[in-house]
């Protein structure tokens, strides 16, 4: 490979890492807040679907795409609150729940969706960062959606809010020790089903970048696993906000690695490099689990280490 | 979530699917009522299409078949405790390497290349399943996860293959095998229009019950399921077992995809992906883990399946509304979980748990 082509696969990459990164950030993000709770929300990958497809209809009819952002927050939302909810009754186990929500909000965004398939909403508009370079890779890798700002922001907040703030304490000490939290007073069910809504919500927003942005149409084929692929990312980030935004580019330079050696000429083993995300998830799970301890940093109450 | 361990009440909770599908019916009717159509008549609909006929119940025996297999990729490792969900990948791996095997092959006795086929599917499938289990034993790492990105990358696999190493040149729109002899492809069962997959099926999962209720290894796996500790305590090696039911599991969804090519499709190729694995998450979770009512089950839900184009032509609906009624069914069924064991007492929301411990066991408890 020549420096040149070497250097197209590399910016391919930085920019794929800043186009694909974004719902998994949202969805990891959201996924954080549920699992610092104590609850694991598995269904987040029917929700991004959800909210791709809310966000896409709502943007259509409406004509304003911020609109559909909202209404793909509403609609994660919603999946949210069932889940959590439903995670509250006495003996339902919140990881199978979460698969048969995964089940529930892909038909249900199937079901409503086939009459957006061929319709063209308005989609979000990017921010040219790239406008001073001559190069067109550089441009178009950092032509930079609002909601990557957006979650970058959100990321930082959130970390500060942990930390620093009445409901981050408690939301923390719901999710490390229901006993400890019961005896400070802490309304501990409530606490984790508004976790999972606003997790839910995130998520949403995550699939409404999907739709509105990148690849910025509806189809069923829109979320490959970004939402099963955020909870690996959870536990690779150590429930930790900032090292969210860290995995997500991580895993957007993953998954841009097919494309960007296609767009050099090299299509061989095609399916493969895409399969680098799913490799990648996996391979950071083995080296960062251990089977005798839980995991540093996971929340007490988590089924997920068991 | 009480410390004390649910009462068990044979007859309710052998109520409790039942239950569940008559909720998710009319949930289901009241979504199709919001959406402008008939409730009774889009049942009506799916069951003529399920089960009205001699097509009917040809096309729901078709795909009970391989959902057979994939409800018994996931009951299995569920009886060690493990919540499998990557049965579509196990299938994709199954499908390939029957077809792999099938070239070069080709020719031998038929006896010898269908089990051959069967072979190759059952260890690709048990492998990658096999290995979930053992990154959960040996590296902790969650075998939910885990099996879902492993059928991903099983899935990208294949496509790899289908439409590179192994592609057949003269497939052009449709990437696929070269395609198995006429001779090499399953027969139907005597006088019926299903396939022998669907016999595959039933003797699989009848092996297993025997196996799970019968034999004293299935009482040791019961034992590992029911509390791992206390298991090992016993002596009981529960590394292996954990592993070897996950690869028994991933086997039969293999197996699922060595009948789709050798009995449907003739060939290896992205038509096998019609999510007959993910489905299998469903079924087992009806049949509640037992090998034995994985079959009604799949029949049930390889129905609702085959109701789906019939629902299409008649009432104009998205063939998505079957994969709706699936949704609603399922989360009812994991919701109604909440009775078991206390059918007589009104679920408590905000029921106080006492302490984290057993709220934490209770939640591991994945015989859900």
């Amino acid at each position: 490979m020549h420096v040149d082509a070497i250097t197209a696969v590399l910016l391919a990459m930085l920019g794929g890492a800043i186009r694909v990164s974004t719902p998994f950030l949202f969805v990891s993000l959201g996924e954080t807040i549920t699992e610092k709770a104590g609850r694991i929300n598995l269904g987040l990958e029917g929700t991004l679907v959800m909210g791709a497809m809310s966000a896409y209809a709502a943007s259509l009819h409406s004509g304003q795409p911020w609109l559909g952002v909202l209404a793909a927050a509403g609609a994660g939302a919603v999946f949210g609150l069932l889940h959590g909810l439903l995670a509250s009754l006495r003996r339902v186990n919140d990881i199978a729940l979460g698969i048969a929500l995964m089940l529930l909000g892909t038909g249900l965004a199937f079901y409503w969706g086939k009459a957006y398939i061929q319709p063209q909403a308005p989609t979000l508009t990017a921010f040219h960062l790239g406008a001073w370079s001559d190069s067109p890779a550089l441009r178009s890798a950092l032509d930079i959606n609002p909601l990557f700002i957006a979650g970058l922001v959100l990321a930082f907040a959130l970390h500060w809010a942990f930390a620093n703030t009445r409901l981050g304490l408690t939301l923390r000490l719901v999710g490390d020790s229901e006993a400890a939290a019961r005896a400070a007073g802490a309304a501990v069910i409530p606490t984790r089903i508004a976790a999972t809504v606003f997790g839910g919500a995130l998520a949403g927003v995550g699939g409404a970048f999907l739709s509105l942005f990148y690849p910025g149409s509806w189809n069923e084929g829109l979320s490959n696993g970004q939402g099963i692929m955020a909870v690996a990312l959870v536990i690779f980030a150590r429930w930790q906000p900032r090292r969210c935004v860290l995995a997500a580019l991580m895993f957007g330079a993953a998954g841009a690695i097919g494309p960007a050696l296609q767009s050099v000429g090299i299509s061989s083993g095609y399916y493969l490099f895409n399969a680098a995300p799913y490799a990648l998830t996996l391979l950071l799970m083995a080296l960062t689990c251990s089977r005798d301890t839980s995991l540093k940093g996971a929340p007490g109450e988590l089924s997920l280490n068991r | 979530m009480s410390a004390a361990p649910a009462r068990p009440r044979p007859l309710i909770d052998a109520l409790l699917p039942v239950a569940a599908l008559a909720i998710a019916l009319m949930l289901f009717s009241l979504f199709v009522a919001l959406e402008g159509q008939a409730p009774l008549e889009v049942l009506e609909t799916i069951f003529a299409g399920a089960f009205g006929d001699a097509f009917g119940w040809q096309n729901t025996l078709l795909r009970a078949a391989p959902l057979i297999l994939t409800g018994l990729a996931v009951a299995l490792p569920a009886r060690a405790g493990l919540v499998i969900i990557g049965g579509e990948g196990a299938l994709a791996f199954g499908a390939l390497g029957a077809a792999a095997v099938a070239v070069p092959l080709a020719g031998s006795p038929n006896p010898l290349l269908w089990l051959a086929m069967a072979l190759a599917g059952m260890i690709a499938g048990g492998v990658l399943i096999g290995f979930a289990g053992a990154l959960r034993q040996w590296r902790g790492v969650n075998e939910t996860i885990s099996s879902l990105l492993l059928s991903y990358i099983a899935v990208a696999l294949m496509n790899h293959f289908v439409e590179g190493p192994l592609r057949d040149p003269a497939s052009l729109n449709k990437p696929s095998t070269y395609p198995l002899a006429p001779e090499a492809m399953l027969g139907a069962l005597p006088g019926l229009d299903v396939h022998v997959g669907l016999a595959v099926g039933v003797v699989c999962a009848l092996l297993a019950w025997v196996f799970l209720h019968f034999t004293v290894w299935g009482f040791a796996v019961r034992v590992v399921g029911g509390n791992p500790r206390a298991a090992a305590m016993a002596g009981l090696a529960v590394t292996p077992w954990v592993i070897g039911l996950c690869a028994a599991g991933g086997a039969m969804a293999g197996l699922a995809g060595m009948i789709e090519v050798a009995a449907v499709h003739g060939a290896c190729n992205a038509s096998v992906l019609v999510g007959y694995g993910h489905a299998g998450i469903l079924i087992a979770f009806i049949a509640r883990q037992n090998p034995l009512a994985v079959v009604p089950a799949a029949v049930l839900i390889g129905g609702i399946g085959a109701a789906g184009s019939l629902l299409q032509r008649r009432l104009d609906m998205p063939d998505a509304t079957v994969l709706v009624l699936q949704g609603i069914l399922f989360v009812v069924l994991i919701a109604i979980e909440t009775l078991r064991g206390h059918a007589w007492r009104l679920p408590q929301l905000a029921a106080p748990r006492h302490s984290p411990t057993p709220a934490l066991a209770a939640k591991t408890d994945v015989s859900v």
